[in-house]
């Protein structure tokens, strides 16, 4: 039931307090009935659930993470990679 | 069997339908040809195929066809996954009153087209007219008879010497349907993939590809194909996900939803068990048609009857019959 | 390697989930996690609260990715899992009402009650819809305006607001012919009386994404400063959870016990003040809940204020709404399992009586169940 997607913001409606977002092309509306006025604008990444924008993605955050990740990456060489993976652990307590 | 009413379920293509089919209606009308539950029958020797299917899709315009496509493609392509030409079709409407000729026009038409596309015709029918309220529109019933080209073909005979492929990326009818159903308001640009598949079938013929199995994923999606071949051919099937082809639209739709693509209907894909040493010049054949087809997993004994999916990243799962309801009216 | 636009103004939509979603960095933290591991003293029983996570950890294999000394529970954030029995009676009792339109969402529709479940009722007649959104009644009311419209209410904090918007629609346009059964419920209150459970072995949790996306990370303070639990506030795609697996390893290592946010992208400290300014509007505690195998939970659970009486199915329709508790079938083990005692492998019934097609206990029957997560995804080890 938990289905929160990031969505991008295309259009706001501020008669009817709702935006439209595309989620991947598919477009559909969504109410901003949880959201404080004139928070988010054109271009915002937002969470959707059941039909309601639920908060605005910190997207500097996001890009923060996804660049920490490649620090990660290279940390690890594919010979540890497949190990790991395929023939599990000789960890001392179970 | 524990229900003692008909659900919603039991139409899902998955295994509350294979329950409800073997329960009732393959007992009482049990015999060896019925009993091979392939995608048509095949009879007089092994000559002809003999399919038919009842179509209550909704709604009946759709982005990429109608249910008139929808008619006759269902059942010229079961007939096709049999390798056989479709030749002739029945056609029979229940049509609720009140319903308007423009659109029944509309739908005549299209199947007009598709027929043209399979090289059939229509040579017998049924019209009838129920008051309002007894049918939502129309429900559509076509039966196809098709000459056997290539023989043999069935979902008992796969083994290790296959390769598991499928025709482009899969999820597409479903998540149009419901992309384009009230009360949802989504708005994309998502497309049916339904279509005619006896040309591409003709060709992969015509090449002398070896073909061991064929069918198209319709209610109950390709998740639902790879477990009736498992069950039939008593193997194993390891697909890799990775190599699942699925569009951005179709992937969004099922994010949002919480849809499994593997489980959506799709009326123009179909999933082939190819011998190896023709896979290649299958998969040749295919791309003409859509770039996405692929090779997507081999046969095995390493878990018999089932059907088990690899991840890029090294873990393994079983991808189990669909269950439950999932889109009803689909097809 | 997916190769990232180094400019935020570029980040694209498909990498929210992609990157987060990446193959080779699931690789890389599962051989992180390994090699901390390794200095672990003792094992690390980590409790995944929200089902959501459940699903995730199942649906990508996760397990299989780390050591046999990291653990997973699997907890009560199902919210279908937990409803009583009692109370799914009262929505088909409800839903066979005449000129009564019973809308709810997603895999309520499934759950068994006393006399099946609400799908088994829509086959035999009733009204029953079910809805992707709550605001969804409103075009159901208007097309029926000589029906009422009972919107049976469920979910934790994510959903909570929702139901509040509509409520506050309700209000304030006048709209006669909605009103409400109301079963929404809190996670905090029930993560404490699991380590109120002296036979528990939680280590530390993995915090849900989305309830705390609304209510701030700050519900989770009682943990480590009065139980001495860490939390991890966790994305749900896999590398978030892998990442929060880490973050937990590293807390113990050093001796560290608070709570941390991994799902930054999305989660502060105060949550969403607007969602819970519309839920303190319209909803308060209940003092008692029963949640389904578990038992009661002093005030994890919301109801409609007093003065909103006149739009509470529950006061409306009191008088055939029976509160006798109803157990579960004596094989069913699914309170053990949402306490996190049991794995759905230990059920004497699982897969053969109790399945997705058929189930006997709630934790099959929602996608978020640990039961249908473990049938689905079959655990192939």
């Amino acid at each position: 039931m938990c289905l929160c997607i990031p969505s991008k913001i295309t259009l706001i409606d501020k008669e009817k307090n709702s935006c439209i977002v595309d989620t991947m092309g598919v477009k559909r509306e969504a109410s901003l009935d949880l959201m404080e006025v004139d928070t988010l604008s054109i271009g915002d990444y937002v969470l959707i659930h059941i039909g309601f924008v639920m908060n605005k993605i910190d997207t500097e955050d996001a890009l923060t993470s996804l660049e920490a990740f490649e620090e990660v990456l290279s940390l690890m060489d594919d010979e540890e990679l497949e190990e790991t993976v395929h023939k599990g652990d000789n960890c001392p307590n179970e | 069997m524990k229900h003692n009413h008909i659900t919603l379920a039991h139409g899902n293509g998955g295994e509350e339908s294979s329950l409800l089919i073997n329960k009732i209606f393959y007992e009482a009308f049990n015999n060896d040809i019925l009993k091979k539950s392939e995608d048509a029958a095949i009879i007089e020797g092994g000559k002809l195929a003999f399919s038919t299917d009842s179509f209550t899709v909704t709604p009946l315009f759709f982005s990429g066809g109608d249910i008139g496509k929808l008619a006759v493609c269902g059942t010229c392509n079961d007939l096709a996954m049999m390798g056989a030409r479709p030749k002739y079709l029945t056609c029979s409407v229940i049509i609720e009153e009140g319903f308007s000729i423009d659109s029944l026009e509309k739908i005549v038409d299209s199947m007009k087209k598709e027929l043209t596309v399979n090289g059939a015709i229509v040579v017998s029918g049924d019209t009838k007219v129920v008051p309002k309220g007894s049918v939502d529109k129309i429900f559509i019933n076509t039966t196809g008879i098709g000459e056997v080209l290539y023989p043999e073909i069935s979902a008992s005979k796969i083994t290790e010497d296959d390769l598991i492929l499928l025709s482009r990326d899969i999820g597409n009818h479903g998540a149009a349907i419901f992309a384009s159903r009230e009360g949802i308001e989504l708005s994309s640009d998502l497309k049916s993939d339904c279509a005619s598949l006896y040309p591409i079938v003709k060709k992969l013929i015509d090449a002398k590809v070896k073909i061991s199995a064929l069918r198209d994923a319709t209610r109950g999606g390709v998740g639902a194909v790879l477990n009736e071949w498992a069950q039939s051919s008593n193997i194993c099937i390891e697909i890799e996900e990775r190599h699942i082809p699925m569009s951005d639209e179709v992937m969004g739709l099922c994010e949002i939803l919480g849809f499994d693509a593997i489980s959506l209907a799709n009326e123009g894909t179909f999933v082939l068990a190819i011998q190896k040493e023709d896979a290649s010049k299958a998969l040749e054949i295919l791309k003409i048609y859509n770039s996405f087809a692929s090779v997507v997993g081999k046969v095995t004994q390493h878990y018999s009857k089932k059907v088990v999916l690899h991840s890029e990243w090294g873990t393994t799962r079983f991808l189990d019959m669909p269950s439950g309801e999932l889109l009803p009216r689909i097809c | 390697m997916n190769k990232i636009d180094k400019t935020v103004k570029r980040l694209q939509l498909k990498e929210l989930y992609s990157g987060f979603r990446d193959a080779e960095v699931i690789k890389s933290y599962a051989v992180l996690i390994h090699k901390l591991s390794k200095n672990l003293q003792k094992p690390l029983n980590i409790m995944e609260v929200c089902g959501g996570h459940t699903h995730t950890i199942m649906k990508y294999g996760l397990k299989q990715l780390l050591p046999s000394n990291i653990n997973f529970i699997h907890g009560p954030g199902c919210p279908v899992c937990i409803m009583p029995k009692e109370r799914i009676n009262h929505a088909l009792i409800l839903s066979k009402l005449p000129d009564v339109i019973l809308v709810t969402l997603g895999d309520m529709i499934k759950v068994p009650g006393s006399d099946g479940s609400l799908q088994d009722a829509r086959a035999q007649g009733a009204d029953v819809r079910f809805v992707y959104s709550p605001m969804d009644c409103i075009k159901i009311s208007h097309d029926n305006p000589e029906k009422k419209v009972i919107f049976f209410a469920i979910g934790f904090e994510t959903t909570t607001p929702m139901s509040a918007a509509l409520i506050n629609k309700v209000v304030k346009e006048k709209i006669g012919n909605i009103i409400f059964h109301i079963n929404h419920v809190t996670i905090p209150e029930a993560m404490a009386l699991l380590l109120e459970d002296n036979s528990h072995n939680i280590n530390a949790f993995i915090g849900p994404s989305h309830v705390s996306v609304i209510s701030g990370s700050k519900i989770y303070e009682p943990f480590p400063k009065i139980y001495k639990k860490p939390v991890v506030v966790s994305g749900f795609e896999p590398v978030d959870v892998m990442k929060s697996i880490v973050m937990l390893i590293e807390q113990v290592l050093d001796n560290r016990c608070e709570v941390e946010v991994e799902y930054s992208r999305s989660v502060s400290y105060d949550g969403n003040v607007q969602a819970q300014k519309l839920n303190n509007s319209y909803f308060e505690k209940r003092e008692h809940f029963r949640w389904r195998g578990i038992g009661d939970i002093t005030s994890s659970a919301l109801k409609l204020k007093p003065e909103f009486s006149f739009i509470d199915a529950e006061k409306i329709y009191e008088a055939i709404l029976p509160t006798q508790e109803i157990n579960d079938h004596k094989l069913c083990i699914c309170g053990d399992i949402l306490k996190g005692k049991a794995s759905p492998q230990n059920c004497n019934i699982f897969g053969t009586l109790c399945k997705p097609s058929h189930p006997v206990g709630s934790c099959m029957v929602s996608s978020e169940g640990a039961c249908a997560a473990y049938y689905k995804y079959g655990d192939i080890l």
